[in-house]
């Protein structure tokens, strides 16, 4: 994934959360994020795939419990 | 290259946050839309709507509530629908049912639907839920079961629909049926007994009828929309099985897209003229510089976009949609081409209004409206050149602005999927609409040739038709009450429904009237509404088409309004004058008319007039037609 691609998608996690860009630190988690509900998660995977053109799996949708989690999943997927 | 950070160009959303900061609602929407326009995704929509919000009270935004009963996970189109009817203008509110119990909300009269008030409910129900065994074990079934199975799914929709029509007045949006991807007997389907497309159909056609029989209820053609966009891309099978959400992700748009088709002329957030550029819009090239024989248009390659959108844009015109030309162009030579080019297809006869000179076009547009006398916000323009969209965007926001891609073979699909042209329901009105504007230009030429206004009158040698309405133009004169604001001494707004109910009042009578000259047939221009009590007619409302003001067709209707209410035995004709934002030009029907002041109101005031010495006569230049059976004195 290039750096283009990991801004991207933290925007795309700003926006869908609602909050700066600059708050998306891979830390992020559900637990401590405003609004990070099971909804929101939907929306958050949709707005991914769409944005980077991929696929997930329901294991990895499973597995996306932090940014960083979500970072790392994105990069074995995007080409 | 590196370039200094303090040389980087603000970022669109950079230039959203200090619009939206310095009260710049104009410029903050211009970006909005840009930014949206650049990237229409579920990962934008959030950001898109929150601004908009934000905009709520400084540009005009039409509110829209709108109750979505389903049997899919609905929530993620919610965002992008959002996002989408922003940039429309319309502010939409969302309230979703539980998950598949729309049968349950529909039949319960206390459920949310109904204290909700919704004025939109969307009904998303799929095949695979309504009807599993002709979704999934069709080939287990008999042919008389399936028989039951389509007249079981046929008689629930009956049933719903009818329900909700009976218990609320909402514009209601029903989802037509899924015929399943892959069918199951294959390719033998349609050939033997057989028939799981053709179920899927009658169930199909079922909808449709009670969307015919019904008001205000309208099909979604899912199949169809589906087709358009890949139905092998369409479905997201893990998602439908873990989440119950049956769409792609990159499919989504388009579903809130297809909502927004109904939305738009549900909210009135429709345009009633398009303009259109020329150079590279209308044709390939520039006129002035490529002469007539080198810009391109027509069958070929180079010219066949063009041709296309040309065709798209004579489709809207024979739809009713007005036409006008604002082009920067020497008018000589344009003019010329739009004359002679053999492979033009709108001519000059389409266009009721044209600007081409080298002023600049948020001037030029502003020219139009006046001149057709039509609100800014009823315009859309369409044209190559982005910043031309970008500045009518910021210097006129009510105008709707067409993006269009950078590829002209796309530009007539962009406009084809525009919903600003969107309509209900069409009337033979609508579809002449295009062409009376036209004739309308050569009266007002007509005008400017003759000398005294009675003359000018004479010249057009006037027929109007006053009847008692029947059930044919009822759809017309709910229509016009909706649509006419500015001859429209009350504004009062009736749907089908209230007119029917009306003039089936003993004690009311709803006119038609229709207008001939000799440039043509107007069609049904003008409504009346009077009711009796205590020996008074009183004019509920007298309104007439924008096309036919100034020519004392009032006047004549008003004769003959006064004349049956006399021979019903009134004596008093009386009525509201009620101001609103347009009507100005109803302004001094009554007093014109030697009414005089009985009561008044901030908002308005109340005439009488006396019907037993003298009543309206018709202008003599006006040859009235009625079909009164109520003997005049």
């Amino acid at each position: 994934m290039t750096q283009a691609q990991e801004r991207q998608v933290r925007q795309v996690i700003a926006d869908v959360l609602n909050m700066p860009v600059e708050k998306v630190t891979p830390e992020l988690s559900p637990q401590e994020a405003d609004g990070w509900d099971s909804v929101q998660h939907l929306n958050l995977v949709l707005a991914i795939e769409e944005a980077m053109a991929i696929q997930l799996a329901p294991e990895e949708i499973e597995g996306m419990q932090s940014v960083g989690d979500i970072l790392k999943i994105v990069q074995q997927k995007a080409k | 290259m590196t370039t200094p950070a303090d040389a980087t160009p603000p970022s669109t959303r950079d230039q959203i946050e200090h619009a939206i900061r310095d009260g710049n609602w104009a410029l903050a929407k211009a970006a909005l839309l840009r930014l949206w326009e650049s990237n229409p995704a579920p990962g934008a929509a959030p950001f898109v709507v929150s601004r908009f919000e934000k905009l709520r009270g400084h540009v005009p935004l039409t509110p829209c509530r709108v109750a979505v009963l389903r049997s899919f996970t609905v929530e993620p189109i919610v965002p992008v629908a959002r996002a989408l009817a922003f940039t429309g203008g319309i502010d939409l509110e969302f309230r979703i049912g539980d998950f598949n119990t729309y049968a349950q909300e529909i039949l319960d009269p206390t459920s949310w639907l109904y204290s909700y008030q919704p004025q939109v409910i969307i009904l998303a129900a799929q095949t695979r839920d309504t009807s599993p065994e002709l979704w999934a074990n069709f080939a287990d079934l008999s042919a008389s079961e399936v028989n039951a199975q389509v007249a079981a799914a046929s008689d629930s929709f009956v049933q719903l629909l009818t329900t909700l029509r009976s218990r609320t007045d909402a514009h209601i949006i029903v989802h037509g049926l899924q015929t399943p991807p892959a069918l199951a007997v294959g390719i033998l389907d349609r050939l033997g007994d057989a028939n799981q497309a053709a179920a899927i159909a009658q169930i199909n056609a079922a909808i449709r009828q009670l969307a015919r029989e019904l008001k205000n209820v309208y099909v979604l053609d899912y199949d169809a929309l589906i087709a358009r966009h890949g139905a092998n891309h369409w479905e997201d099978t893990r998602k439908w099985l873990t989440v119950r959400l049956p769409i792609a992700a990159d499919r989504l748009i388009y579903l809130a897209r297809e909502w927004l088709r109904f939305l738009h002329p549900i909210t009135g957030r429709v345009c009633k003229c398009l303009v259109t550029d020329l150079d590279n819009t209308l044709w390939g090239g520039v006129i002035g510089e490529d002469g007539l024989d080198g810009i391109k248009l027509g069958p070929d390659t180079s010219g066949y976009a063009f041709a296309n959108l040309q065709r798209a844009i004579l489709d809207l015109h024979r739809r009713g949609v007005i036409l006008g030309i604002a082009s920067k162009n020497n008018p000589a030579e344009a003019s010329e081409a739009i004359e002679k080019h053999a492979n033009m297809l709108l001519r000059p006869q389409h266009f009721a209004a044209t600007r081409i000179n080298w002023n600049d076009k948020a001037q030029s547009l502003r020219e139009i409206a006046a001149e057709l006398n039509i609100g800014l916000d009823s315009l859309a323009l369409i044209d190559d050149n982005p910043v031309e969209r970008e500045w009518v965007r910021e210097q006129l926001p009510e105008v709707s602005v067409i993006e269009l891609p950078a590829d002209p073979m796309a530009y007539a699909a962009a406009l084809r999927d525009s919903p600003l042209f969107e309509r209900l329901a069409l009337t033979d009105e609508d579809r002449s609409r295009g062409k009376m504007y036209a004739e309308q230009r050569a009266r007002a030429q007509l005008q400017s040739s003759v000398t005294s206004l009675e003359d000018f009158y004479r010249s057009l040698q006037m027929e109007v038709t006053i009847t008692t309405v029947q059930p044919d133009a009822i759809a017309r004169v709910a229509q016009l009450t909706q649509k006419t604001n500015q001859f429209n001494l009350t504004t009062r707004r009736y749907s089908e429904q209230q007119i029917t109910e009306i003039a089936a009042d003993p004690a009311c009578r709803v006119y038609a009237v229709r207008v001939k000259d000799r440039l043509g047939d107007n069609g049904v221009v003008g409504v009346v509404i009077t009711r009796d009590h205590d020996g008074r007619c009183e004019i509920d409302n007298l309104l007439l088409s924008c096309r036919v003001i100034g020519r004392t067709i009032e006047t004549a209707i008003l004769a003959h309004v006064a004349g049956e209410a006399r021979s019903r035995g009134n004596s008093l004709l009386a009525g509201w004058y009620l101001a609103s934002q347009k009507n100005a030009p109803a302004k001094d029907f009554y007093s014109a008319h030697d009414f005089a002041i009985a009561a008044e109101r901030p908002d308005g005031s109340y005439w009488e007039r006396n019907l037993i010495n003298s009543a309206p006569i018709c202008p003599p230049w006006i040859t009235l037609t009625t079909d009164s059976v109520e003997a005049r004195p």
